[in-house]
């Protein structure tokens, strides 16, 4: 069942596009990988989709008792100053903030989906740790854990292993793989790494100059596949 | 007669004991709203706010109003709203238009009560405005008012957003993209910090405002760690400097407003030399 489909989309700034004419759906429970160029626009489709920009063209749609703001987020740089004061706990619970709606604080219950979110990626000892003095590894796993607290359906993930080691990049492919596996997470990833690409993803979009958009088999028996792969 | 006993008599005047509850009202509201500006890199709003704040004040002088809060208030929280609306723009630059509106604020200003003004002692006018001198031992019962009544409002909204407005500060784009009106708690920040400078003006004067706004928070950020912890901390290190600000000024005949930066200042310097002691302890 499709869960988001995107209709002959045109993406840009001010009005001056970069991208043309992509088309696809992603079904529940898919693993997409997003794959191009530095500077071909995936970033700019990720934002698109969170409605961060509009397209120039086309519509985006959830489907399947998915809302907007029901989509989990992991940003590509944060943009977090340096020296910002937050403590772990304070920034996974702040993912719970788009089910609040108007109401000033956190429930009980979205307290323990957040405890339970840090328990999960393993930085419960963190909590209260200050984020700033975090490793690049553990800090991506906070921002996972915030995602984890805005949504229950769908994750997208700005190249999450970016500046990580192999070994942490390994850890964190591991969990995204469970999230997708157990929970029945859709995943969207962008990501430079083409081999982990094609070894979790189920279904890849490449975009570019050329676009391709199928499942991973598909895509490494194209002309992508023996020019990237 | 001795230090306590001079206080003891000060405090039995009204005047002085509505200055003390105003300028800690005050205090507090900057202070809370310091971490969040100071942390958006807004800071340099509210410098420029304040004087725009000056510019409304002479244009209030020149109509000659008695009671130039409102005025001053409307044409202060108008000038943020532009100001921000500016700052998301990316063609105009932000602080550029932050300069260039603070900048013709207090040249018009100055300009207005040079011309208008009938009052024989126009620089000692502006001097009271820019660095606030007794403003804050003078105020009329309705300004008495109208301060406890606008602080406990900005303290409120405060609190009841404190959620959100950490989430907005913190990541902007995920809260956006979480279903937050980013825009909207943009708008509020704004519009609150407009009414803390315009009720800082009689404090602290308008030239020292960023001041009571930015201090606290560097100083809570040496040593806390959360954004809890940081706001709780400012808002204490806000209100004792004031409150020992306005008793020292009082006593020793200094100007308020720069006997309370100063003790922002040495607070600093205490907190600077703590964390720095914290630091090199952990190591
Ligand atoms: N805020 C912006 N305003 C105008 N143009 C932008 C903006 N952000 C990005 N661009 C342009 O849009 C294009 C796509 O940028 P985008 O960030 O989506 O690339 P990307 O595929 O994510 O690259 P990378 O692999 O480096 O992350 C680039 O050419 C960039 O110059
Ligand atoms: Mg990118």
């Amino acid at each position: 069942m499709a869960q988001l489909i995107c209709n002959n989309l045109a993406l840009g700034y001010d009005g001056k596009k970069i991208l043309d004419g992509l088309s696809f759906s992603v079904n529940v429970g898919d693993y997409v990988c997003i794959v191009g160029e530095n500077g071909s626009g995936k970033s700019t489709l990720m934002k698109t989709i969170l409605g961060l920009q509009s397209p120039i063209e086309g519509k985006i749609l959830t489907c399947d008792g998915l809302e907007r703001t029901e989509i989990g987020y992991l940003p590509q740089q944060t943009e977090v100053q340096r020296d910002f004061p937050a403590s772990v706990k304070e920034i996974v619970l702040s993912g719970c903030q788009g089910r609040c709606g108007l109401r000033p604080f956190y429930s009980k219950a979205e307290k323990q989906l957040s405890d339970s979110n840090m328990k999960r990626l393993g930085i419960s000892d963190l909590q209260n740790k200050c984020y700033r003095e975090l490793s690049g590894g553990q800090q991506q796993r906070v921002l996972l854990a915030r995602a984890l607290c805005a949504t229950q359906k769908i994750l997208l993930l700005d190249e999450p292993v970016s500046g990580l080691d192999s070994k942490v990049s390994l850890e964190m492919y591991n969990i995204i793989e469970e999230l997708n596996k157990k929970d029945k997470i859709t995943v969207i990833m962008i990501s430079h790494d083409i081999s982990a690409a094609l070894k979790y993803a189920s279904h890849i979009l490449h975009i570019g100059r050329n676009m391709f958009w199928g499942t991973k088999q598909e895509y490494s028996e194209s002309e992508f596949g023996r020019v990237w792969a | 007669m001795n230090v306590f006993e001079k206080l003891i008599t000060y405090l039995e005047f009204p005047f002085v004991r509505y200055a003390l509850i105003v300028g800690v009202l005050i205090a507090l509201c900057a202070s809370l709203l310091g971490v969040t500006l100071v942390l958006k890199r807004f800071s340099f709003i509210g410098d420029g706010l304040s004087h725009v704040a000056f510019g409304a004040m002479s244009i209030a002088a020149v109509l000659k109003l008695t009671n130039n809060m409102p005025l001053v208030l409307c044409i202060t929280v108008v000038c943020a709203i532009l100001l921000l609306k500016t700052g998301q723009n990316t063609k105009i630059k932000g602080d550029a238009a932050v300069a260039m509106i603070s900048v013709g604020a207090l040249a018009i200003g100055y300009l207005l009560m040079n011309i208008f003004s009938a009052s024989p002692n126009i620089t000692g006018d502006v001097c009271s405005t820019l660095f606030g001198s007794t403003s804050i031992l003078s105020l009329s019962k309705t300004e008495v008012w109208l301060s406890i009544g606008l602080s406990a409002v900005v303290v409120g909204l405060f609190i009841v957003f404190y959620n959100k407005i950490f989430a907005v500060t913190f990541d902007e784009n995920f809260a956006k993209a979480t279903g937050i009106k980013a825009n909207i708690y943009n708008l509020l920040i704004a519009t609150i910090t407009a009414v803390t400078i315009v009720l800082a003006m009689n404090l602290v004067g308008s030239l020292l405002i960023s001041a009571l706004i930015i201090f606290p928070t560097l100083s809570a950020m040496r040593v806390f760690k959360s954004f809890r912890a940081v706001t709780v901390c400012s808002a204490c290190i806000s209100v004792v400097c004031t409150t020992l600000g306005i008793l020292i000024s009082i006593i020793a005949g200094t100007p308020v407003g720069s006997t309370i930066v100063t003790v922002d200042i040495l607070c600093f310097g205490i907190f600077f030399a703590t964390g720095a002691v914290c630091r090199a302890g952990h190591r």
